[in-house]
């Protein structure tokens, strides 16, 4: 660890290090018009902004985009998190001028093209989930899930039914799934898993009283195994007067597989983000559309795109916006994350056609077996049973200090991003892997021979992994420091006094 | 790991002096969060706790838990240099690192500081 | 076309590795009637094709870079984006990662989000800004979030200003619907010419938060100084909602005490995309940092002595915090936080005050110019940044209309939001506009009104 007292080497320096008075980076011509009066009062009397030419700027992106991981540099297989190689076409589509340069308040007749994509969208999102109606407001999966949870609340509040107030919620579920009950003030109960890895019954039906709001299921779940109780699952919570809601995350699994409608699920979220090759961004934009079965199509957010007239002989249907009749209002301004999201999503749809889609999740379970198949006589795998598109081991070993933290910085000494860690929950030092389909049998091999020779690493040479990593341009971080000492941000009204 | 005699504890890791009507989380607790970055005591000056309910909320580096009042009573003092300086619930959890004082305090279920020491044991192991 | 390369025979040796014969062995524990449905979908195309049929729906589009004559704002404005920003965002490296979750490999994202985080807190006059939010919108909801835990649900009131954008009241009011809440002052019907010193006679001691607009939805400027330190005198937290670009040229929401800044960061380099992904800012004072949602960098140093960069406070967020999270937040707006760093840091302080003084410039033209023709003049005598409300004397839909007849895409229909302005037009005008531009519109307007 550095000396308090030394100076920290700087690797890039912030745009602000590099500033230099007087330096442009752009400039924009003289006004046409005569200049107006400005109100002098009112005006800021400092802009404490970098000043930078072009190519310092340029550099200084090109220099930080070296010190990232990406799925297009290297393999990715953080678990949960699908990180499936992306299309290059999604970027040259998303980025056509009829999309890039209309206005979200348009008139309809002037934006028909967008709309009849965000129409198509909805349809093939139906057809794929076995919904009966889609919107693509959602800006990511959080926030499809609160969308979700909204619905479901006000669907049993059109009934009278108030009592309701648990929502009831694996404990292998992601964080945001209790979060977004909480965000409305449900009860969260946490139902347990079985030996198997599926819901425990017992202590499901034991919950399942007039007092539910729902249930809230991954399904795959994060252990990547499908329920084998699922439909005795969401038959309990449909007896008692409760929702299903499928929480989409692990979609990628799905396709052509099962439809969560057909299982009886009522309410889920899509990710775009991971399902449907919209990149991740590092860290966003996702977009997280809803689907919904038909007895809560009336609550969907507002607006959803339909057709407004019909199709005749001589013109196409007039598409527009319509507002569900009990709609629980807007998710956000305007309709969605169009451009970034319903454009790529649409793009990769449209090129893999039903066949491509359920290739697409057969191989990502072919995939995720294989590595299960070469890893489990080596890393311990509590809930070992044929996965679906990703799995969980332990990253720990017996009479040995190495954690699954260790593993995981290790697996970048060999050029791997390390999977998903500590989670779930329910898993001791949880290793969670998830390979995608757009990874080759090479590169699989590769990644659990790496894991294999790290195992025998922590038992010969454990410093090499408490250590870790060691060939990356940045070691690990003193997460104390920035968390004591909170610097959030390097402007300093002083500090640029001075330099300026 | 610290467990003074004079102390109750409960089973969720705070602890009461029934002489002073303090209360705040053991080492064993601290311990466990490890560097703690946040502390937010939820009662003020006069409210009224009651044995279980939350007092306050603490956040480390990698971990969150709520903190339930040992025991019932009148609030009498909130310990505000907390907020500012919450390492000191890893510094010296028993002393600076109160959280609040009450009046009558009565215990609920609490444990004397052998039996504690047993417990906290027990799950180590 | 599937981007799946595992070749037939890798195929069968996997299987084989795995000790199963066919990969429908694999799905034994989806219930039989249910598995492999047939999905009604169209047959999949090949990049080419797929390419042309893209570039025929989005020419289909009718759009404000060669389509349209656009005076179009209300949230979501045309603003040139150099090309830097573009080049930037097509590095794989950036956007084919995750969250930066593994700090050692993902500095390159997590000193770009320290960067806009510095660069937000900067224009905002703040002292934090988070990772940013979905939208300005919704960034203006968890702002409402966040006063709520500030207060641990113990004031129940929000007033609301009716000049705040209607769609931001409108997400507020969806994302409140489960908390017992107070909205006040969320009235279209409100006299809108009141000025905002109105709005201190709903704040009391219940209320936890006031939200106003900066500009406002009309595109007034005010000083909130006054009403802000109203506010805080009854204890409540004051959230600014903010446009980015005039605050490159008018006092800061920060130099007025607000505690709360939020807005959309689409006119920092965001295209208008019909409509997102855009970005929400939300920058605030350091005391509230804890109760702030959102991603968070901090600085920190490495193992190696350098200087570097970490997710911090994470304990608030969803994942630890589970129920008991201020919000459910996941992601920020990555890609996009990074495209408004490339924007500012290139604009920098020049070029930011410069697009800031040209929109003012153009839209106080276009003000003047079309106040000169019969029968329209402004709503409003309040100082304005680059949108005003025109008057007219007929439904501004019969306007607009007319406007697009002749390539030009009108302003926003403010009857649709305040029934007392039905016949007004919120008209936007930016660097983009040309004086011709102007000239045209106020043109064809004279037109309308001989005819």
């Amino acid at each position: 660890m550095a000396n308090a007292t030394t100076a920290p080497k700087i690797v890039e320096p912030t745009v602000f290090d590099l500033s230099s008075p007087g330096r442009k980076g752009v400039s924009f011509p003289d006004p046409d018009v005569p200049r107006a009066k400005l109100p002098e009062s009112m005006l800021r009397k400092d802009l404490p902004l970098p000043e930078l030419a072009e190519v310092d700027v340029v550099r200084h992106y090109m220099h930080l985009s070296k010190f990232n991981y990406s799925v297009d540099g290297g393999y990715y297989p953080l678990g949960s998190c699908t990180m499936k190689y992306n299309p290059k076409i999604n970027e040259d589509t998303c980025r056509l001028p009829g999309f890039l340069f209309t206005h979200p308040l348009q008139p309809i007749e002037t934006v028909q093209g967008n709309l009849a994509l965000m129409y198509q969208l909805q349809e093939w999102l139906k057809e794929i989930s076995g919904f009966a109606a889609v919107t693509l407001q959602p800006a990511a999966g959080a926030h499809g899930e609160f969308t979700g949870v909204l619905i479901m609340r006000a669907y049993h509040k059109s009934r009278g039914d108030s009592k309701r107030v648990k929502m009831l919620i694996p404990d292998s579920a992601h964080g945001t799934n209790p979060a977004s009950s909480g965000m409305i003030g449900l009860q969260v109960v946490q139902i347990p898993s079985d030996a198997r890895g599926n819901v425990d019954l017992k202590a499901l039906k034991e919950q399942c009283d007039d007092t539910v709001v729902g249930m809230m299921l991954t399904n795959p779940n994060t252990l990547g195994l499908f329920d084998e109780h699922i439909e005795e699952v969401i038959k309990l919570v449909h007896d008692c007067g409760g929702l299903m809601y499928g929480d989409g995350a692990n979609l990628n699994a799905l396709l052509g597989i099962v439809r969560p409608g057909d299982l009886g699920f009522d309410v889920m979220h899509f990710n775009l983000h991971k399902t449907f090759s919209v990149p991740h961004g590092g860290g966003g934009p996702g977009s997280g559309p809803v689907g919904v079965v038909a007895h809560l199509a009336d609550f969907l957010p507002e607006p959803l795109v339909g057709i407004l007239e019909e199709a005749t002989d001589d013109e196409p249907p007039l598409f527009g916006f319509i507002k569900p009749a009990k709609s629980i209002g807007r998710m956000k301004a305007f309709h969605g994350h169009f451009g970034g999201g319903h454009v790529r999503a649409f793009t990769y749809i449209a090129m893999h056609g039903p066949d491509g889609l359920k290739d697409i999740s057969q191989y990502a379970v072919l995939n995720a077996n294989y590595l299960l198949a070469r890893l489990r006589k080596t890393y311990h795998v509590p809930f070992d049973r044929i996965c679906m598109h990703e799995f969980v081991a332990e990253g720990q070993f017996a009479g040995s200090d190495v954690r699954a933290l260790d593993i995981a910085k290790r697996l970048m000494d060999y050029n791997f991003h390390p999977p998903t860690n500590y989670f779930p929950l329910i898993v001791h030092e949880a290793l969670m892997i998830e390979p995608t389909e757009t990874e080759n049998k090479d590169t699989l091999d590769a990644f659990a021979d790496a894991l294999i020779k790290i195992a025998d690493e922590a038992k010969t040479q454990p410093d090499l992994l408490h250590n870790a990593p060691s060939t990356t341009q940045f070691g690990r971080m003193d997460e104390v420091k920035a968390a004591r000492e909170l610097v959030l941000c390097c402007w300093l009204p002083e500090d640029y006094a001075e330099k300026v | 790991m610290n467990t003074p005699s004079n102390l109750k504890y409960t089973k969720s890791d705070e602890w009461f002096d029934p002489a002073s009507g303090a209360m705040g989380i053991t080492d064993y607790a601290q311990s466990q969060l490890s560097d703690i970055v946040f502390v937010e005591i939820l009662v003020d000056e006069g409210d009224t706790v009651e044995v279980g309910k939350a007092i306050a909320s603490v956040e480390s580096v990698k971990a969150s838990a709520e903190i339930y009042a040992a025991a019932a009573g009148k609030v009498t003092a909130v310990n505000k240099d907390l907020s500012q300086k919450p390492e000191t619930l890893n510094s010296d959890p028993y002393g600076a690192a109160w959280m609040i004082k009450v009046e009558g305090g009565k215990t609920g279920e609490v444990m004397d500081a052998a039996a504690y020491e047993k417990y906290c044991a027990e799950r180590t192991n | 076309m599937t981007y799946i390369p595992i070749s037939p025979k890798e195929r069968d040796a996997m299987l084989a590795t795995i000790g199963v014969k066919t990969l429908d062995d694999l799905f034994k524990d989806v219930p039989a009637r249910h598995r492999f449905p047939k999905l009604d979908l169209p047959p999949a195309l090949t990049e080419m094709e797929a390419a042309a049929e893209l570039a025929d729906i989005a020419a289909s589009n009718e759009n404000v870079r060669g389509d349209l004559i656009s005076f179009l704002g209300a949230g979501m404005y045309n603003h040139y984006i150099p090309s830097v920003v573009d080049h930037v965002l097509r590095r794989g490296e950036f956007y084919t990662a995750y969250t930066p979750y593994q700090p050692e490999i993902s500095q390159g994202t997590l000193q770009a989000i320290f960067e806009y985080q510095s660069l937000m807190a900067a224009l905002t006059g703040m002292e934090v800004s988070n990772a940013s939010h979905y939208d300005g919108a919704t960034a203006a909801a968890e702002a409402v979030n966040m006063a709520w835990a500030q207060f641990r649900g113990k004031r129940k009131k929000v007033v609301i200003s009716p000049t705040v954008h209607p769609q931001y009241r409108a997400v507020i009011r969806t994302y409140t619907q489960g908390m017992e809440l107070e909205l006040a002052g969320d009235d279209p019907n409100a006299d809108l010419g009141s000025g905002p010193e109105a709005l201190m006679s709903l704040i009391d001691d219940n209320t936890m938060l006031l939200i106003v607009q900066y500009p406002d939805f009309f595109g007034r400027i005010y000083d909130y100084t006054k009403l802000i330190a109203g506010a805080h005198g009854k204890g409540a937290l004051v959230c600014v909602v903010a446009n980015p670009t005039a605050l490159a040229l008018f006092k800061t929401p920060g130099e007025m005490d607000a505690d709360i800044v939020v807005g959309d960061g689409q006119p920092l380099g965001i295209p208008m995309w019909y409509g997102g992904p855009s970005l929400g800012f939300f920058t605030t004072k350091k005391s509230y940092v804890h109760k702030m949602a959102g991603r968070l960098v901090g600085e920190t140093v490495d193992s190696r002595g350098q200087r570097a960069y970490v997710l911090t406070l994470t304990a608030r967020e969803q994942h630890i915090k589970r129920e008991r999270a201020t919000s459910n937040i996941c992601t920020n707006q990555g890609l996009l936080a990074l495209a408004s760093a490339v924007y500012m840091s290139l604009l920098g302080k020049s070029g930011m005050r410069q697009v800031a003084e040209l929109c003012y410039h153009k839209a106080h033209y276009a003000a003047e110019q079309l106040s000169k023709i019969k029968g329209m003049e402004l709503c409003f005598r309040e100082p304005f940044f680059h949108e005003f409300a025109l008057c007219l004397d007929r439904p501004a839909k019969d306007v607009n209309a007319h406007l697009l007849e002749h390539g030009i895409l009108g302003g926003y229909d403010l009857g649709q939001d305040y029934p007392s302005l039905k016949n007004n037009l919120l008209i936007a005008v930016t660097e983009m506009n040309t004086k011709e531009e102007i000239d045209s519109l106020v043109e064809v307007l004279s037109e309308v009104d001989h005819g």
